[in-house]
Parts: C-alpha cells; structure tokens; sequence
C-alpha cells in the first residue's frame, strides 16, 4: 500500500512504517517558538531539568507577535527571550524581521523536514512540503531539549484542485471556501494533501496562504507536494540545494477525496464569530467597515500587497476606514519598496506597519473600538481577537480588502478592477 | 496523577469554544503572571466564572473545544480554575495536546447526555463517566497509550524527568 505525503514524511524521518493512526518518534529539523508562547517555553524547559538545546542550530525565536512591544510586561519577555537565546545559541530573529511562518519559509523550511512551532499556524509551512505543525509550549520546551517529539500518524483528507482562478478571485478565497464546506473542525487530527492539475499553477505565495489556513478546519498539516514551484521558490532564497521532489505514491490511501474546481469558486467573505461562517463576498455587501487590515501570516506577502496597491492606485481610502498595511517580512517590505507599492498604498492613505502580526491579535497596531468592524486579511474572526470582544471581524483576500477600503463598506473586488 | 475516579458538578458550554475564548489574546502580556493571567479567564464568554468554579467541577463542551491558538495559557488557567476534568465532543488537537501536558484530563464523548449542573462521577482509567443525576453511563474515546501514560505522570514535564525520553 502507498503513502500519503504525511505518512512518507514521517516514514522517512521516523526511520519507521508510518501508518495513519499509528504513533512515531521523529526528529525534528527545526523547532521554534514567538515572543507570546515563548516565556512558557523556557519556564518549562529549564522546569524540564534539560541545560541545553539538542541542536541549537535547528531551534530559533521570533519576536513578532507583540513587536515593538506595546507593554511593560512584554518587553520583560522579550528580553527573557533574548537571554536564553544568547545562553542556548539558538536563531533570534529580532522585532521587525517579521512573523515566524514566513521566515520559517523564507529560511528554514524544506521539503521532507518535520518542523514543530510553539505557533498554530505553524501549518504554513506545508506549503513547502514540510510536516510542519503547531504545538503548545511544554511540546515545543521538550523537542528542544530532546531534538525529537511523538505523532500520531494523521489520515489524510486529499483535495483535488482544477481549472484557474477567475478575475478576482484567489487562493485566500480558496482556502475559506474549504474551511467552509469542512466546517471549523471539519479536519481535526487529518491531514490535509493538496493535488490535482491546478498545482502548477499555484505560485509559492498561494499555497503558503492556503496551507496557513488549515488549522481553521482543524487540520494537523496542510501538504503540497514539492515540485517545479517550490525547487524555484528555494532557489530564489537562495537555498536551491535543500530542494528534492517529493510526491504521494499514486497507491496512498485517503480517508476523504474532495475536489475543487477553482473557476467555479468567487470572492468569499468569513463572517463573525467564526472562520467556517463564509458566505459569497454578495451577502456582505454593504457592510460599513471602520478598519481594513492587509498583512499576516495569511496574506502580508508580496503578491498580496502588489494586488492591494495595484486595485488602490490613484485612488484614496474612503474617509471614514483606516487602511492598515504590515509586510509579513522585511525582505517583502524591502521589495514591496522596490517595486513602488509601499509609495502606492501610502498614497491612497495606508498607514504602513513593521513586518510582524501587527493588529492580528489584539495586542497592538489596531485594536478596534466597541462596535466597530474590520475587513481583514488574516486567518481568524473570533471574538475578541482583535483586542475587542464589542467589535466585528470579516476575513477575506487582499483584493477583496483594498475594494473595501476604497468603498468603506464590503466590496466586491470585480466592481473596482 | 489527576485522580483516577473522581466526582463533581459539570459546568455546561456550547461548541467552537477558542482559546480566545477561554484566554483573550489581549491578555498577553499577563502570561509570565499566571495568578494574574488567570483572573481573565472566560472573560468574555461567561461573567464570574472564577467565582462559578468549585474544585474538582467538570467543564462539559459541545464540539470543537479549544479551537485556535496554540496557547497552553488555555488549558493551564482552565486546571488553576480547579476544574478536574473537560468532556467534550471533540477537541482542537493543540489544545488537546496541551491540556494532556499539563495533566488535565480532556474525555471525548457524547456530552449531550450532560445538562449544565448534574453530577458527574468519571473513571479515568475506564474511560467511563457516569451521570449521576440521570444514570447515563457515557464511554469516552479512548487516548493513545503515550498520552494516556503523560496524563498518569500528571503531565509532560513529570512524564519526561521520570523517563529521560519518550517511550512507546
């Protein structure tokens, strides 16, 4: 019987006959934490007995989830965080460099590696074809010390991908639309494995927006295989070397085979209070929206800000909605500056945040008021996620965000492209 | 070790119940503070819920539990709460994960049979809980054997200074 992308990698790293439902031991090539489950992590490891990192090489810290800190107590964090970095000689990656993910795709991630984060959408990095998944801090404070953790061997849900995207729609209308057929846990423990004839078309900017959603349905991973995309995606990072293909044996047994057609898909929205409440952009038409949030993990890359900046060109921001823009990484903010968009966006009247999760969560750089909406691009509506538990938050694509921005309300991006 | 059978008050909550839910994230910078961090708990989601809390009740959820964030802060202000023990449907693998780590129980079974205030007597080693105001005896999903021998440890940490390293 063949494998699954999830039970090959873990076969491979687990020395072993990973089958889905089974449990291995693996090592693990990269294991990482953020400056607001980091604390724990530390707490635990030295509360572990463990004095070193196993591989220090293959552990870093990210300070982006509350960067610059906008808080005494947090800025104590960061400098605990700084310290054991230095103590252990793990990667620190400082405030503004960006979010983990996209360094973690930017400089880490391979295909084939097992990647473990003190981080839920450490998914991302599936996209590169890593079994990379998110874990709480005692998890992540024990890989370190051990260089390894456990799994349980996920059953794979495989989703079929074909035809192209129409005019405005894209891979983050995609991803809510599956999370909205599967449901907000749809997918827990599985693994998700994408496939189908679209594959080759779905740049590495897509696929990292689509495997960061994963999580939203409960998967454990989200996979791509690795192919042409991801060998010229690590090239361009200038880390052609860790490149190998890496594919399903055409034999794997899935749990559930779905398929997408992607012409058939159009621009969704996700409504409040949760993820899985999407509905066709049509439904919010009309929505007053006092804020619009480009960036994240989901959509802060270049390709993200170049379709914003390209719908708001020579236009402005309706009065009465704040435009905020945060590059996922200093490398996209440099070539989003290259490129003429950050001018651009600030033209039409964005206000431009460091790369990092900015007002993601709400602990900074946009907290909303009582009774206020927010179109954003990230990967998560809950209440209270942006600091206010009074106030309202859609998700959808940067195109569908940039029309909102320009309108104040809910918009269908086709209207102003 | 949590207590192998145990008995207590099920405090009933609905479904999709997040981390943000249970911990705000605006919170944050609370967490190297847990006695303060956990003042916050269910803030947004049930008032008082600290002062509603009796050692040893049970949180009983519908599906989903714990869903978003990796944040162990969830769980761990949840246990410091003094609840006992979750039953839920299902539950958010990273939540479930970490509520394992910190050695609080997390039974997945039909919590339909459970209204919100009735007793509840839960066999941990049996995976079976008993309704003791409606006689309903639920069985719960049974746990890998490595989680199951964390959770007899009282969590990962006490699990992993025992063993030095993970067994299976």
């Amino acid at each position: 019987m063949g494998k699954t992308l999830a039970e090959k990698i873990l076969s491979l790293k687990a020395g072993a006959d990973a089958k889905s439902g089974g449990i291995v031991i693996a090592n693990v090539d990269l294991v990482f934490l953020q400056d607001t489950t980091g604390p724990l992590v530390i707490k635990q490891f030295k509360e572990s007995g463990f004095a070193a990192i196993a591989e220090p090489k293959k552990a870093a810290i990210f300070l982006d989830h509350a960067a610059p800190s906008p808080a005494q107590q947090i800025s104590n964090d960061h400098v605990l965080l700084r310290h054991f970095a230095r103590e252990t000689n793990c990667h620190i990656y400082e405030v503004g460099n960006g979010i983990c993910h996209q360094l973690v795709a930017e400089h880490f991630a391979k295909p084939g590696n097992i990647i473990v984060g003190a981080d839920s959408h450490t998914v991302t990095a599936g996209a590169l074809c890593a079994f990379a998944t998110g874990m709480g801090s005692t998890d992540i404070a024990i890989a370190m010390a051990l260089g390894k953790t456990w799994f349980r061997v996920p059953e794979t849900f495989l989703i079929n991908l074909s035809g192209s995207f129409r005019k405005g729609v894209y891979a983050k209308d995609l991803i809510l639309s599956l999370i909205g057929q599967l449901g907000a846990d749809g997918a827990t423990y599985k693994a998700l494995e994408f496939g189908g004839e679209s594959l080759a078309r779905l740049t590495m900017s897509e696929r990292l927006t689509i495997a960061n959603m994963v999580v939203e349905a409960g998967a454990k991973v989200g996979l791509f295989p690795s192919d042409e995309v991801t060998q010229s995606f690590l090239s361009a990072q200038g880390r052609g070397d860790g490149y190998k293909p890496l594919y399903p044996d055409a034999d794997a047994s899935y749990e559930r085979i779905m398929s997408l057609n992607l012409a058939s898909l159009e621009p969704m929205v996700s409504f409040p209070h949760t993820v899985d409440n999407v509905r066709p952009v049509s439904e919010a038409k009309g929505i007053k929206v006092q804020q619009v949030f480009i960036g994240t993990c989901t959509n802060g890359r270049l390709e993200d800000l170049a379709l914003a900046a390209n719908i708001l060109k020579g236009k402005k921001r309706y009065f009465d909605t704040r435009l905020l823009v945060a590059p996922v990484s200093q490398q996209v903010l440099l070539q989003a500056i290259e490129k003429g968009y950050i001018h651009s966006l600030v033209e039409s009247g964005a206000v431009i945040l460091p790369p990092g999760c900015a007002a993601c969560l709400g602990l900074h750089q946009g907290i909303l008021a009582d009774g206020e909406a927010c179109l954003s691009t990230a990967n998560r509506n809950f209440k209270g996620r942006m600091g206010n538990p009074e106030a309202m938050i859609y998700l959808a694509s940067p195109a569908t965000a940039a029309a909102s921005a320009i309108k104040g309300e809910i918009t269908d991006p086709r209207e102003v492209m | 070790m949590p207590e192998a059978v145990s008995k207590g008050k099920a405090i009933k909550l609905g479904d999709d119940i997040s981390t943000d839910d249970i911990i705000p994230g605006r919170f944050a910078h609370l967490r190297s503070n847990l006695p303060e961090l956990s003042k916050h708990t269910f803030e947004d989601l049930i008032p008082n819920f600290a002062s509603r809390v009796n050692q040893g009740n049970f949180l009983v959820a519908g599906k989903n539990f714990g869903s978003g964030s990796s944040r162990e802060h969830a769980p761990l202000v949840i246990k410091m709460s003094g609840i006992a023990a979750i039953l839920a449907k299902s539950a958010a693998r990273i939540f479930f994960r970490n509520a394992i780590n910190q050695g609080l129980p997390v039974l997945l079974c039909d919590t339909d049979q459970i209204n919100d205030g009735d007793q509840l007597e839960i066999n941990l080693t049996e995976g079976v809980i008993t309704n003791l105001t409606s006689n309903a005896k639920l069985t719960s999903t049974k746990i890998p054997s490595l989680m199951f021998a964390i959770l007899k440890e009282g969590g990962l940490i006490p699990y992993i200074k025992k063993h030095k390293d993970f067994e299976l």
